[in-house]
């Protein structure tokens, strides 16, 4: 693994993503968003890591991100999003959702819509804490316990499901074009289809033991039953929302609170996660000849999968690498992608084979060979 | 008390009125200071003022992040490794220390060529001062050269430090006739002064090429520069040897002086005297060396290259002297320097404590000179030594930024007597806006095990959140600090608003809370009654008084909730199956009456309406099994 090196930016980032890149060209991603928190003026600012026309670079000449633009952000960045090329959803701590324009030609960013305060108490201002876009319908979720519907370009909100939840919501993700995922802070995971009306969830799935915050959700991006879920206890959790109400398989992870996890969108094998400890590691199933599975209680891999129960009948080659009942076939590797202990790991994104993280330390690590 | 060393700073508050009194309030890094009438009431303003401004300087923050992450990896350094092995590795972290003040300046210089205005420019010199003098403590203290490397470090340290020599070079070297640009000489000369002999022969041989008629002349300087002995530590060779072998040269040298070799250039001429370590012609170029430091190093090459460190501060001395005016006074950054050579590793960090705003330098110097122990364990009247004390003023004083206290809670740990205390006293006043700051928080201080933070945090966060009728954040809370007695406040407002309503709210925390329901009794209380009602609702009948008995049995309910609980029982002894089952109506039954007798005794005193509830629920239970005498039913116990 190339090393990785640090780019100190003088502010704690909470969020970093990548721009998309469009699915024909085969472009490694150049371009990414962070946001800052905990500051007394917060920023969002767009990144370059030159990968355009990567052949022109000299070799050994690492490619610091530059700083292309930045933005005043009010109050923390507590999720950020990239609705298309050039725009950007923010959630902030304020209760606000802003839509920020990115102007390539002339490096500026402007506010291109603003919900304030729609996240709140009633005499208070909540932080929104999740959003997932799939342009032009937007969802946000906050710690006042509502998910919240908009449109880009249409003034007010669409739909407000008040009380969803009692507590907070910590994150929030389409499972399909209808329906979407949150997790909250007594350990559930609840299903919502949006095409109906009522305001209680569909579906309500939770940990069988301590009910402990959940704080990250992701769905696999090919199979969409199966999802991964980060909590407070730093346990890695993959669910099969067709059946059971429980997580199918947990693993320990990390030594304290998973901020996210990622499945690799185009490579579905490799997962990601990054914790409050400081690390951020790299999940890699491998299938063994036509088995795929996974192991079972890993012990050189200080890993220790509670339950795993083989799904009734079902053909097996159609099984995800991440669900399986066979213990004894397969691999499931961890790696350490940053290369000592720093502070908290906030945020990761993967695309291709560039990753990006930002940490408490103030500093942007990016690694543009990931082993996928 | 001790004698203060300096006059006191005065800091003007602009906004305060001439003529006001000024009353003040300590903070952990700042003061507050407000305008007080003795007479009249009311003050209009608050003011702030800080101490230290460089921490919120957007360029000088990376300096603490990044040193954060080095003095991180300094401490778990083990030790049991060998010194040698040790001593290398603290040349190389000092080495990174250094490194980060420089790409700090590096980017201070970008950013002030942008915007030349900008009012970080005070940075620039101050950062200068600061890897000037802890490449000089590196070089003597940790790296701690012996005589013969010595002089070579310290070469390379004002040689790193006199940057304008290779401007000037370029700028000659690019001229059309570089040996005829106005700064040739003084470029030659400067190379000579800093022992950079291969340099100045090259540009000597441009002025030779120039002049052939005086080329044995140049041949000649170019023997002698080229013939001059370094000390290599590496080799074989012995001080004494290099010694003997120097002493050779120099007589040579000093021969071609006196022979008037170099007369009829004037230029070569000052280059033999430098090289034959002559003051006065040393002295006659003081703007080329520009710092008495360097005329120190360059006399100690030309003189004495094989000094020792014990020996350095006589010379220090004495060449500061000589090259300072009678009339300047020494400024802060040379008695610094003149400690350093002197080896007094205490007056330096004292003197640069007091020169100097923030306590970044002298707290990551001392803690790394403390792990080469260099440092006598040096009791201060306050308790603690002095590496603990500069680290745990420093931490404080980050611990005043919004952002940055996430560094000071790792200071704070590697201080072993007090930094728990601090950390414990300072982590509580961080201001917790969202839930997700408030974890980071409450994850620090359960790693630490700090339990009485860890209950305050969760008691506020818990508050908030029932504050703003979000119950169940505010049960998550309780559940994490274990506090029961929260948890039971909280059921109690479930509770009251069945009561008021009628139904539950939040049915799906209530029937989602596994194990954690077992935190407090009330809370399990409500768990079961709201079980006890589902099992109503799907006609389990059996089931559902089954529990409403254990629920009574068990008396966990609370003493306002038995009424509800009596109530409830009725509709239960209408059903068919309830009243057909063997033993349960009978039971019930019993302990429906202890209950009511209980209540009438100790509770409720007489009262008219509860008299007629009580009378018609015994009336009812009473004309329901009218075939049983009260022999079935037992002595009801008081």
């Amino acid at each position: 693994m190339e090393s990785v090196n640090a780019k100190y930016v003088s502010q704690k980032i909470s969020k970093t993503r990548w721009r998309p890149v469009s699915h024909s060209s085969l472009q490694q991603p150049d371009i990414f968003a962070t946001g800052s928190w905990d500051n007394e003026d917060n920023k969002i600012s767009f990144w370059s890591i030159g990968n355009h026309g990567s052949s022109g670079m000299d070799e050994g000449f690492e490619g610091d991100p530059q700083l292309l633009c930045e933005h005043k952000h009010d109050g923390d960045v507590l999720d950020l999003q990239f609705l298309d090329q050039d725009r950007i959803v923010t959630t902030s701590s304020t209760g606000a959702v802003t839509i920020f324009r990115h102007h390539q030609n002339s490096q500026t960013i402007s506010v291109s819509q603003r919900w304030p305060r729609v996240h709140r108490y009633p005499c208070d201002n909540a932080p929104c804490t999740g959003v997932v876009c799939s342009s032009p319908e937007i969802v946000t979720v906050g710690e006042d316990g509502k998910i919240i519907v908009f449109r880009a370009d249409q003034e007010g909100v669409i739909r407000v499901i008040e009380n969803a939840d009692s507590s907070t919501i910590h994150a929030v993700t389409y499972l399909r074009t209808t329906e979407i995922l949150t997790v909250n802070s007594i350990g559930q995971l609840k299903l919502w289809d949006l095409r109906q009306q009522s305001n209680s969830p569909s579906q309500i799935l939770s940990l069988s033991g301590d009910r402990l915050p959940l704080h990250c959700v992701d769905r696999h991006p090919n199979q969409q039953h199966i999802v991964a879920t980060g909590g407070q206890d730093g346990m890695l959790c993959v669910w099969d929302v067709r059946q059971g109400s429980t997580p199918f398989s947990l693993m320990e992870a990390h030594s304290a609170e998973m901020w996210e996890v990622h499945f690799h969108p185009t490579n579905p094998d490799h997962l990601f996660t990054c914790s409050e400890d400081g690390s951020l590691l790299h999940w890699e199933t491998s299938t063994h000849s036509d088995m795929p599975s996974f192991l079972q209680g890993g012990r050189n891999n200080s890993m220790i999968s509670r339950s795993a129960m083989a799904p009734a009948g079902g053909n097996q080659s159609l099984i995800s690498t991440w669900l399986s009942g066979d213990s004894s076939k397969g691999r499931l590797e961890t790696t350490h992608m940053l290369p000592s202990q720093t502070l908290s790991v906030n945020s990761l994104d993967v695309l291709g084979q560039c990753l990006v993280c930002g940490t408490d330390g103030e500093a942007i690590f990016v690694n543009r060979q990931v082993p996928v | 008390m001790e004698e203060l060393d300096v006059e006191p700073a005065i800091t003007n508050i602009p906004a305060a009125s001439d003529g006001k009194h000024l009353g003040f309030a300590w903070g952990p890094g700042d003061i507050l200071a407000y305008e007080t009438l003795y007479m009249a009431p009311g003050c209009s303003f608050i003011h702030e003022v800080r101490k230290d401004e460089d921490i919120y300087s957007p360029i000088l923050r990376k300096l603490f992040n990044e040193s954060h992450h080095i003095f991180v990896g300094l401490q778990t350094i083990r030790e049991d490794l060998p010194s040698k092995n040790k001593k290398t590795q603290f040349v190389s972290i000092s080495k990174n220390y250094r490194s980060v003040i420089r790409a700090c300046m590096e980017e201070l210089q970008q950013v002030l060529q942008k915007w030349p205005r900008n009012m970080e420019i005070r940075y620039v010199s101050i950062l200068l001062a600061i890897e000037l003098i802890w490449n000089l403590c590196e070089v003597l203290f940790i790296d701690a050269a012996p005589a013969g490397p010595l002089l070579l470090h310290l070469l390379d340290w004002v040689r790193l430090h006199k940057g304008d020599v290779d401007e000037k070079a370029r700028e000659v070297l690019q001229s059309e006739s570089p040996a005829e640009h106005h700064d040739y000489w003084d470029v030659v000369v400067s190379y000579v002064l800093q022992g950079r002999f291969e340099e100045a022969r090259q540009m000597l041989v441009k002025q030779a090429t120039l002049q052939p008629a005086a080329r044995n002349m140049y041949k000649l300087m170019d023997t002698l520069l080229s013939k001059m002995p370094f000390y290599n530590p590496g080799g074989t060779q012995t001080l004494t040897e290099f010694d003997v072998k120097w002493r050779h040269w120099h007589e040579e040298v000093d021969r071609c002086l006196q022979d008037n070799s170099f007369a009829s250039n004037q230029h070569l001429e000052i280059i033999c005297k430098i090289l034959v370590g002559d003051e006065d012609t040393l002295l006659e170029h003081k703007e080329l060396l520009s710092t008495w430091y360097h005329f120190l190093v360059t006399r100690l090459l030309f003189c004495h290259p094989t000094v020792k460190p014990t020996e350095l501060h006589y010379y220090a001395q004495s060449c500061m002297t000589m090259f300072l005016d009678l009339r300047s006074v020494p400024e802060p950054l040379d008695s610094i320097l003149l400690a350093a050579f002197e080896f007094d590793i205490h007056q330096v960090i004292k003197d640069c404590s007091i020169a100097l705003n923030n306590w970044w330098f002298v707290a990551h110097l001392t803690d790394l000179l403390d792990h080469c122990k260099l440092l006598q364990s040096h009791n201060l009247h306050f308790g603690s030594n002095l590496r603990e004390f500069l680290l745990l003023e420093y931490a404080s004083g980050l611990f005043t930024h919004h952002s940055l206290w996430q560094l000071a809670v790792d200071y704070f740990d590697n201080c072993p007597e007090f930094g728990h205390v601090y950390l414990e006293l300072q982590i509580e006043r961080v201001p917790l806006d969202t839930e997700r700051k408030a974890l980071k928080v409450l994850r620090i201080c359960e790693q630490r095990q700090m339990s009485e933070q860890v209950r305050s945090i969760c008691k506020i966060m818990a508050m908030r959140a029932l504050r703003n009728n979000r119950l169940g954040s505010a049960l998550s809370w309780s559940i994490r600090a274990k506090d029961a007695a929260f948890a039971t406040l909280i059921s109690e407002r479930f509770l009251q608003d069945y009561c008021a309503r009628g139904t539950f709210s939040d049915l799906d925390l209530i029937d989602n809370l596994g194990p954690a329901m077992l935190l407090s009794d009330r809370l399990t209380f409500l768990v079961k009654y709201r079980e006890f009602h589902k099992l109503y609702e799907e006609n389990r009948f059996s089931e559902a008084a089954k529990l409403l008995l254990s629920l009574i049995t068990a008396k966990i309910a609370p003493r306002s909730f038995w009424m509800t609980l009596l109530t409830d029982a009725l509709p239960l002894l209408e059903q068919k199956e309830v009243s057909h089952s063997a033993h349960c109506p009978y039971l019930l039954l019993y302990h429906l009456t202890c209950l009511v007798y209980g209540f009438i005794v100790f509770c409720y005193g007489s009262s008219c309406k509860v008299d007629q509830l009580l009378t018609s629920l015994i009336k009812e239970s009473v004309c329901r099994f009218a075939g049983l005498g009260p022999e079935g039913l037992g002595t009801p116990k008081v």
